[in-house]
């Protein structure tokens, strides 16, 4: 489906994740931030830098990768995104929300 | 004379010693398989084990009565794989040259990646299923346990068999329920998903099945400690469940041999081709089972399909041809769900479990994601299968290794 975020006509799922990262741009993620309460510090985007290149390499990302990324801590992680904080990172970064799991 | 080594006699590994000592030119190729174990344990049957249904004889037997007499079955530990020079180096100082070599060592849980998992409740009043001394010392709790609160817990994803913890919720249900003590326990189920499963139609399915076995559900809980003197639960994001008892799921990771050796993920898990099951490292290495990343179940009906794909694409390799045999993720698990019932899944990377018949479009007599006495019937009878069958790399009639979608509703 078609959602205007940051005055610009994008694709989403059903969750709101964007479905085409080309249509990704940094206000969409400040966007995208605040519908969640965040506003976004360098830390933040250093995460979401961080989970953009693991997405371009196609690497599964879970919360203890992250924890292990030499980004942030799991502890520093859910401050900084403290509800659901994977798929919040993932979301406000224009990518698909990591399945996690089977 | 060219070596096949394979790595691990479990479901996966002695799966391919079956079909391999009849496929491959024995003049040609000689097959090892080596693990440090004697015992090969049906680990469905840990699920069982706790509520007393099956006893310990029914879940283990000798590994060396599943692997054919023309395979050297080697009883020793493994130091390390040197892929860069194709050997294998057994604890001791013997090593092992291989042409080919399979890795079958399987995924097992890692209690110490969670603070205080396995600290002073370890066994007292926190237990894991996942192991034959976890299930045998939670059976023994079970037995005069006079109730309480009963967390039932995943710690990460992923995990072996992931429907396993929501059967045990069942499972426990209709235990206390027979023992008439329903009423004194509180049953919570933990999980870091969002819901009840990993796809979104049986997750509904089994999330009614929660509610209606009054079950309480706590979701997107990504655990940070157990708190052995409290005795709660702390997740990341600061919510805390008090258990008296505490049935976990802990990390799962693959063989630490795969740290040693530089072949593993952050979890120990081998990187590997989901479709052709080659290692992505080396061409000669193979993978199966649970000790692959690929999205797959690590669970053995898994395994059992990609033993067939794992073996056309070995006979390819050894002629120069191209890999052609493709995985497409197939899973096929009974989910016990008490009073002698169960569901049916089937599934593949793609296609998401759905109501349909099984193996038969329309006529079954398997109903798909529904609870029936026949697929319980289908499940106790799998454990038959499984050491007559099944391991034998004897295919199982009506089931291809790829997933039909014949007779599914996927509206």
């Amino acid at each position: 489906m078609e959602k205007t975020i940051a005055q610009k006509t994008v694709q989403v799922n059903e969750e709101g994740y964007l479905t085409n990262f080309a249509e990704w741009n940094k206000e969409i993620a400040e966007e995208i931030a605040a519908e969640n309460n965040i506003v976004l510090s360098p830390k933040h985007w250093e995460v979401i830098n961080y989970v953009q290149n693991e997405f371009k390499n196609e690497s599964p990302l879970t919360i203890r990768k992250i924890g292990k990324s030499g980004v942030v801590d799991i502890k520093e992680f859910y401050a900084l995104f403290p509800v659901g904080p994977l798929k919040t990172a993932t979301k406000i970064a224009g990518i698909p929300k990591p399945a996690g799991c089977i | 004379m060219k070596r096949l080594v394979i790595l691990g006699a479990g479901t996966a590994g002695t799966m391919m010693a079956n079909h391999l000592h009849h496929k491959l030119n024995r003049k040609e190729w000689a097959i090892d398989i080596v693990d440090e174990r004697t015992e090969h344990h049906y680990q469905p049957g840990y699920l069982f084990l706790p509520f007393d249904i099956y006893k310990p004889e029914d879940i283990i037997k000798n590994i060396k009565d599943f692997i054919p007499s023309d395979v050297n079955l080697i009883t020793k530990q493994i130091d390390r794989i040197v892929a860069s020079d194709n050997y294998i180096q057994l604890a001791g100082g013997d090593q092992l040259h291989y042409d080919l070599l399979i890795i079958a060592t399987g995924a097992k849980i890692a209690p110490e990646e969670t603070e205080g998992m396995n600290g002073e409740q370890w066994y007292q009043s926190v237990f894991d299923f996942y192991t034959f001394d976890g299930a045998l010392a939670l059976r023994n709790k079970l037995r005069d346990w006079q109730g309480g609160n009963l967390v039932i817990h995943i710690t990460e994803m992923p995990i072996k068999c992931p429907v396993a913890p929501l059967e045990f919720a069942f499972l426990a249900d209709s235990y206390f329920q027979h023992k008439k003590m329903r009423d004194k326990v509180n049953i919570t189920y933990v999980t870091p998903l969002s819901g009840a499963f990993t796809k979104p139609k049986s997750t509904a399915a089994l999330e009614h099945l929660l509610q209606e076995k009054n079950i309480a559900i706590e979701s997107d809980f990504a655990i940070s400690e157990v708190d052995n003197e409290n005795k709660t639960i702390v997740d990341y994001g600061g919510k805390v469940v008090p258990f008296d008892l505490l049935v976990t799921v802990p990390t799962n990771k693959g063989d630490a041999l795969m740290e040693r050796s530089g072949l593993g993920d952050e979890l120990n898990y081998v990187p590997t081709n989901k479709e052709t099951l080659q290692s992505k490292a080396y061409a000669n290495i193979f993978v199966i089972g649970d000790a692959t990343n690929v999205p797959a179940s690590k669970a053995g009906s898994v395994a059992h399909f990609e033993a067939d794909i794992l073996t056309e694409n070995i006979l390819h390799f050894v002629k120069n041809e191209t890999l052609a045999a493709a995985f497409d993720g197939h899973a096929n698990c009974f989910i016990e769900t008490g009073d002698s019932k169960a569901l049916l899944i089937d599934f593949n990377y793609t296609h998401e479990p759905v109501e349909g018949k099984f193996p038969f479009a329309a006529i079954g007599p398997l109903q798909l994601l529904k609870e029936s006495r026949m697929n319980h019937w289908g499940k106790l009878a799998f454990r038959w299968i499984y050491w007559n069958v099944l391991l034998k790399g004897t295919p199982i009639p009506f089931v291809s290794a790829n997933m039909s979608t014949a007779g599914k509703n996927f509206n």
